[in-house]
């Protein structure tokens, strides 16, 4: 038995002769024997293409690929109706479904595809959501608005949305100077990096969670919308209180324009898939559901985009700039998205 | 061996669905079994937990030879920043990433899927498209992490009833896979992908260029099979099937008790000592007559059709 082993590791190179076609007893191995050569180059190409050693095929090979397919696929149709060798019935099922994966596989790498995503799907995508976008908007200016409400009526309101240890000197009542040093911009860029690190996977686990959620919850997540916007609501009465109004809004903007407009978007993104799958239409909801849920990751990748740039905003100009240079990246920045969102990578109309 | 074989057969046939091909082929697709898929994601989950140790303690190591290099002055924070800033978006892209991009290779497959010989596909039957790889991995927070951080604190009663609501609405998601035919996950149903059997099977040998199925005589005895219409007629392909596999495996004690069951059914005498060859003469003579019959048109499942 030893004799074999060594055979296939130090001699591979060298292919076992094909036995005599002629010899064959049965008609079902000769017409096996008649294609094995096909078969076996085909396996070999779809296995380099596997490991993505693509430069290691010639012209030839690339040229034959799609020609071997048909003929082993052929021959699988033919052998599934007139050969009962269960072994090779299995290898040709295995080398034509292995086969159909490179050959019906994915056209472009990575790079290919990410360029035609920045290039115009993404901004397709967040068009093509427009509704649950305009819906996710409503619910959050909803809730800011229920939160300068409830707190201008009551203040005790506002211990009820703002977290204490988060808040420990902007509480009502504060003096504006205080509200004023909690807006003050920093010396030098230390640690600033690292801040912005820990922002970015912080806040990109987060809305991934919101995207998720969305789903799995529909209509809490827009009530987890609405919370997050009361505290926000919430603050900015504090500050509007205090004469502030400018200062908080620019302080917020720099990055919030970005960072606020990630989290609409992953929210709407999940309510996008929700939405399609109580609502399919004409679709099968699992149809309705894998379109969606598509568009829905591809705005998710938008997201985490988006907040790569919010973290490195929130990290550096805002803890850097003053108030006019805040107010500045953050429209600049809200129109950027605009009209990257809404204005670029229009269908061509035929 | 070969009495195992066939309840996991018929196992198998209810996990198989036909995708047609372009070409109008129906190419058979075993969908993966929940264990091979567990198992996989076992494997994935080690494979990144150990690189994330790995890493982090070589970064620490990396920062504590900094502070003793230059004594903790002003000019490492530079350094250990960017340590700090790599070793934050190493963890992000670790376990954000490695599902995804790959997945989206060639082989479709991560590699816990690799070693249990399964990989995603589009359900339809189209490419399997980078959003719909996205679209699967974005859900993995809530069917996994989420369920198993509530089934952890619900019971403690800390949370009160909305923990216990949470943990069994998060348990749906979990047990997702468990409550429909082709084991999809929520990622699974929002991306239109599936998870099914890779096989990689090599061609065997053909039996019937080898020994008595070629030559028609036993080249130990010389002594010549040739069996009649009424000892052909009794199997089917069931039987022929699993007789290849009893020759392709060469077990000699299975050898020995299948050349006696076949003798007793079909009323020969069991000789001693030449079973491969009574087998392999068996085994040709067999398939070419199932195989002709099959060319009519005619097909004898097992032996009781």
């Amino acid at each position: 038995m030893k004799a074999p082993i060594l055979k296939t590791l130090f001699g591979k190179a060298e292919v076992a002769s094909p036995p005599d076609i002629e010899a064959a007893a049965l008609r079902s191995d000769r017409f096996r024997l008649e294609r094995e050569h096909d078969w076996r180059r085909l396996e070999d190409i779809v296995g380099r293409m596997e490991k993505g050693r693509l430069r290691g095929l010639s012209d030839d090979d690339v040229l034959a690929l799609p020609a071997l397919y048909r003929t082993a696929a052929s021959s699988l149709a033919v052998a599934r109706e007139t050969s009962l060798d269960a072994a090779t019935l299995e290898y040709l099922d295995s080398l034509v479904q292995r086969a159909w994966f490179q050959v019906y596989g994915p056209r472009h790498g990575f790079v290919a595809w990410l360029r035609g995503f920045l290039g115009g799907g993404l901004s397709r995508a967040i068009r093509a959501i427009w509704l649950d976008i305009c819906i996710a908007l409503a619910v959050m200016v909803a809730g800011t608005i229920t939160g300068w409400l409830l707190v201008a009526q009551d203040r005790e309101w506002y211990y009820a949305f703002v977290p204490v240890q988060f808040a420990d000197t902007r509480v009502p009542g504060a003096s504006r100077e205080v509200l004023l040093e909690s807006l003050q911009v920093e010396k030098d860029a230390q640690g600033m990096s690292t801040f912005a690190a820990f922002l970015f996977s912080n806040n990109a686990g987060v809305s991934i969670l919101a995207f998720a959620l969305g789903f799995a919850f529909g209509i809490p997540s827009l009530m987890l919308l609405v919370h997050n916007m009361a505290i926000l609501g919430a603050m900015l009465w504090l500050y509007a209180d205090a004469g502030l109004t400018l200062e908080f809004a620019a302080w917020l903007s720099v990055h919030g324009t970005t960072e606020l407009f990630a989290i609409l978007l992953a929210g709407a993104a999940g309510m996008h898939i929700g939405r399609s799958m109580a609502f399919p239409g004409n679709r099968s909801i699992l149809a309705a559901a894998a379109e969606s849920g598509r568009r829905g990751a591809q705005v998710m990748v938008g997201v985490v985009l988006m907040l790569v740039a919010a973290a490195l905003l929130e990290a550096f100009p805002r803890q850097l700039l003053g108030t006019e240079g805040r107010l500045i990246i953050g429209c600049v920045m809200l129109l950027f998205w605009l009209a990257y969102f809404f204005a670029f990578g229009q269908e061509r109309k035929a | 061996m070969t009495a195992g074989a066939a309840p996991h057969l018929a196992h198998r046939a209810k996990r198989r669905r036909d995708v047609v091909t372009p070409e109008g082929i129906a190419l058979p697709f075993t969908v993966a079994s929940r264990g091979a898929r567990a198992g996989a994601l076992l494997l994935d989950l080690t494979l990144m937990f150990v690189t994330s140790i790995v890493v982090t303690l070589a970064l620490i190591w990396i920062a504590g030879g900094l502070f003793e290099a230059i004594g903790g002055s002003g000019e490492t924070s530079g350094a250990v920043e960017f340590i700090a800033v790599f070793w934050t978006l190493f963890w992000f892209l670790l376990w954000n990433g490695y599902f995804m991009i790959m997945e989206m290779g060639p082989r479709g497959a991560t590699f816990g899927k690799r070693a249990t010989g399964i990989r995603v596909a589009s359900r339809e039957g189209g490419r399997l498209t980078p959003e719909a790889v996205v679209a699967r991995n974005l859900l993995r927070d809530i069917e996994l992490f989420l369920p198993i951080v509530f089934l952890m604190s619900a019971p403690s009663g800390e949370t009160g009833a909305a923990g216990i609501a949470a943990a069994a609405w998060f348990l749906v998601f979990l047990l997702f896979p468990f409550f429909n035919r082709d084991a999809l996950r929520a990622g699974d149903l929002i991306a239109g992908t599936w998870v099914v059997e890779a096989p990689r099977a090599a061609l065997a040998e053909t039996l019937s260029t080898e020994g008595a199925a070629r030559e028609g005589a036993s080249a130990l005895t010389g002594a010549e099979y040739r069996f009649g219409e009424a000892e052909l007629s009794i199997y089917g392909e069931y039987e022929l099937q699993t007789l290849e596999r009893v020759l392709r495996d060469g077990r000699p004690e299975a050898l020995e008790s299948v050349h006696q069951a076949i003798c007793r059914k079909i009323g020969w005498n069991p000789g001693n000592g030449d079973e491969r060859a009574f087998l392999e003469a068996f085994y040709a003579q067999l398939r070419a007559r199932l195989e002709s019959d099959m060319r009519f048109g005619k097909r004898k499942a097992d032996k009781f059709s």
